[in-house]
């Protein structure tokens, strides 16, 4: 009778769907478990939390430490052995389990590193005094301790109140350093950039032999002009580093010492256990904007990561107008023109085995080839002024671009394949029959109507090229570039320069960082943004592509 | 027998012999044979077509009819195992030389599909492809023309408000006379029509045999169908075809009342196919 239900239960597929149904919550858990993981551990980095003191007793001294807390967990006592405990031997809980928490101290170039865990054990009290204040600083990491005074070229300032003097001064010092930034890497980096064109120019005269006395002459005038507007340009800055240095204060550390910080080596500053919570939403979205925008700074571990995601986006963007052309061409003729036969099938199976090919063996084949031979050779031809340096016969952007559109051809041949074997014959036949060729068909009917599998083949390529790390480390991206790819200088688009990538930048971070503790949480923070730029992209083409549909969406069946 | 056949075709349906019957011939067509690899499709075809007679195969499916059709504008060349051999004489010249080109051919054998195919474009697009393909870039030119081709295929009134509009959202009666639009626009002198209204409602089938019967003072007209009735409506002369080979050819009045062979009759009166 049971045997009977059971074989009916099996029978009518229940089995079978709650089989299928647990695969794809399974799936989602795993999916939103990820996303939701580096979400929380890399954006909850940007939130100022409150910054407490702890006072503890150790060798029979009392000792505050000022700290955020990262991370508190319950370590049983024997693992703790090689800890100095003191002589309280009643410590731990009834299960002689100890508390420990992770805290980040700053003060790197005062106490020689950022992070350090303190135990609860001999902790006496702990408070949250609501005038600690916190500084991101441009070298050392954050500060945390009191501010005392504030001083103007080494004078006191008395008259005013001193946390918004202080503010006020750092929104001017804040100023003063764009300007500089702005100055140095815009208007003397333009004139650097052509004052070694200028230098190019002379060199390949040269080497044409045609280096006149006029042209000397000429160079010669530019190349004053040039210095002429440095100089100015110098002074300026000059100027501005007089302005910027003029500001410091003094601030008192956990351990009572007082240290002076000139203005000029402070990013931001606030006092967290102040901050009202809509006053830390807003401070939060101001860091997390900052990430997104500005620089990195001290070997990656602080700043933004702005040149990555830019990297990043341009890559594959250049990498997808040089897969599409590609391989639409190459699908059309496979699917269209070429003899079907044993040799397309061969063709076929093999692209399509392309795609399996690790995509290390895609860098080194793109460092091989791209770069030395392809590279080697266009330096040769087009560029021998520049040499022994070479200007494409070394890793960049342009092969980077290039590795990655070989290593996504088969996906967009595939696809475009695919495409082109579903429009339906009644309409090439219609064309055909109108007097038009076998090109113009191709050209006016089919393409336009493959258009929204070629653009799938696009999305599958695009998400793959953008989570590629392996072969772009051999064939253009670097740790830290020191200009964008794409800046204001002709011609504009820099294809020769090597540039920073967001899967990279994770893997330098997460493991050639000087500072783990304070990578680990851009680890995350970056991941998430890699997975925010990959689906926006997506999100971008699938719209493009759900527009061609629409506009071509004949005949179906 | 032929009582027989009156039942099953009303006499009064056919057409009065509107086009002259000493017109000149159109095209002639000469011992076709046609193989898809090593199968033969057509066997020993011959016949001529006279110049504004509309010309009707029937015969069960799979006779060859549409291989047929697909012979004069050389549509069957797309298929890789074909060969043909025989000739098609189209104003003196065979259209199955080597020196022959295969598009201007095409421009001049306008051929419409069983399904409506129009392209995935507006109305005034589909009508104007072949004038670009022409290389007519002019836009008034090009108006002028669709207009024409649209009065000329009854769908001017129905459609001169939203030219710009997608094909795709006419009926499928409508699509089907803008795609006789399409095929007249450049101006053919022969039309293939192959079953044109097999996926119609009885209304558009109406509103297509009326076009035919219009369109046939311009055009040589050949027209694939299952419908007997439609045969006998819409040609002057009829070809019944069966296996490959056309086993009768003649005037329709003739075919559908006095068929010389039995296999015809046996057809046309619905014994077996």
């Amino acid at each position: 009778m049971i045997n009977q239900q059971t074989k009916a239960w099996f029978k009518s597929g229940t089995p079978w769907i709650w089989l299928n149904a647990g695969a794809i919550a399974i799936a989602l858990v795993a999916v939103f478990g990820l996303l939701l993981l580096i979400l929380f551990r890399g954006m909850s980095h940007f939130w100022p939390a409150n910054v407490e003191a702890f006072h503890y007793q150790n060798n029979e001294n009392n000792l505050t430490v000022i700290a955020e807390i990262i991370e508190s967990e319950t370590v049983p006592l024997e693992a703790l052995h090689n800890i100095e405990i003191s002589d309280n031997t009643d410590v731990g809980d009834e299960y002689g389990n100890v508390t420990r928490y992770l805290v980040k101290t700053g003060n790197r170039d005062i106490l020689g590193s950022d992070f350090r865990w303190l135990y609860d054990i001999d902790l006496l009290d702990r408070e949250q005094p609501e005038n600690i204040m916190a500084l991101e600083r441009i070298e050392w990491g954050n500060f945390y301790g009191y501010l005392n005074a504030v001083y103007e070229n080494g004078n006191l300032v008395t008259d005013k109140e001193v946390w918004p003097e202080f503010i006020d001064r750092l929104n001017r010092t804040n100023d003063i350093r764009d300007q500089i930034l702005q100055l140095e890497q815009g208007d003397i980096g333009a004139i650097n950039y052509q004052l070694e064109r200028l230098r190019l120019k002379e060199k390949r005269l040269q080497l044409d032999n045609k280096l006149t006395d006029a042209a000397i002459k000429e160079l010669e005038e530019q190349r004053n002009n040039l210095n002429q507007e440095y100089g100015v340009l110098l002074q300026q800055t000059q100027k501005l580093y007089q302005q910027i240095n003029r500001d410091s204060i003094k601030a008192t550390v956990m351990d009572g010492s007082e240290v002076t910080i000139p203005l000029e080596k402070i990013v931001k500053a606030w006092q967290p256990n102040k901050m009202s919570t809509l006053n830390k939403v807003g401070y939060y979205l101001h860091t997390l904007w900052a990430f997104i925008t500005e620089d990195p700074r001290e070997a990656n571990t602080e700043g933004g990561i702005f040149p990555a995601i830019f990297g990043t986006v341009l890559m594959v963007m250049l990498m997808a107008v040089l897969v599409t052309p590609f391989g639409v061409v190459a699908a059309v003729y496979l699917r269209e023109y070429a003899k079907q036969g044993v040799l397309t099938q061969i063709i076929r199976i093999t692209v399509n085995n392309l795609a399996g090919v690790p995509s290390i063996v895609y860098g080194i084949f793109g460092l091989g080839f791209f770069v030395y031979f392809l590279g080697g050779n266009i330096d040769a031809l087009f560029y021998p002024e520049a040499l022994p340096s070479p200007t494409f016969g070394t890793p960049g952007l342009l092969w980077s671009s290039l590795t990655l559109a070989l290593l996504t051809l088969p996906v967009v041949i595939v696809a475009t394949e695919e495409g082109l074997s579903r429009i339906p014959r009644s309409l090439r036949e219609g064309s055909l029959g109108l007097g038009a060729t076998k090109a113009e068909t191709l050209w006016r009917i089919v393409l336009p109507m493959a258009s929204p599998a070629i653009m799938t083949g696009l999305i599958l390529a695009v998400a793959r090229a953008a989570g590629e790390v392996a072969p772009l480390m051999l064939v253009g991206v670097v740790k830290l570039a020191p200009t964008l790819p794409l800046d204001g200088n002709f011609p504009f688009l820099h294809l020769d320069r090597k540039f920073m990538h967001l899967g990279f930048h994770i893997y330098d971070v997460g493991f050639q960082s000087p500072n783990v503790e304070a990578a680990r949480p851009l680890v995350y923070a970056t991941s998430f943004l890699l997975v925010v730029v990959i689906v926006t992209l997506n999100l971008t083409a699938i719209n493009l592509r759900n527009k061609l549909r629409e506009k071509y969406r004949a005949l179906d069946g | 027998m032929t009582e027989a056949i009156a039942t099953k075709i009303d006499p009064s349906i056919l057409t009065s012999s509107s086009a002259p019957d000493d017109a000149e011939t159109c095209m002639d067509v000469n011992k076709l044979n046609l193989f898809y690899g090593e199968s033969q499709a057509l066997t020993d075809i011959s016949f001529q077509m006279k110049k504004n007679h509309v010309t009707a195969f029937i015969g069960p499916s799979g006779c060859g009819k549409s291989t047929l059709l697909r012979c004069f504008n050389r549509m069957n060349d797309l298929v890789d195992s074909v060969r043909v051999e025989g000739e098609i004489i189209l104003d003196g010249k065979n259209i199955y030389a080597p020196d022959i080109d295969v598009t201007s051919l095409r421009q001049r054998v306008g051929m419409v599909f069983q399904k409506p195919n129009p392209f995935p474009m507006s109305i005034l697009e589909n009508v104007a492809y072949g004038l670009r393909l022409q290389g007519i870039k002019k836009r008034s030119l090009l108006e002028e023309k669709v207009e024409w081709a649209l009065r000329g295929s009854a769908l001017w009134d129905e459609v001169k408000d939203r030219l710009d509009e997608s094909a795709l959202g006419l009926s499928g009666g409508q699509q089907q006379r803008l795609v006789i639009a399409r095929a007249i626009a450049i101006e053919p002198e022969i039309l293939l029509l192959d079953e044109p209204a097999s996926a119609l409602d009885p209304i558009s089938t109406l509103k297509i045999e009326e076009l035919i019967y219009e369109l046939k003072s311009q055009y040589t007209i050949l027209i694939v169908t299952h419908n007997m009735q439609q045969a006998a409506r819409v040609s002057d002369e009829t070809a019944f075809m069966y296996m490959g080979e056309m086993i009768e050819f003649g005037k329709t009045n003739e075919i559908f009342t006095n068929p010389a062979k039995k296999q015809t009759e046996d057809y046309i009166t619905g014994r077996y196919g």
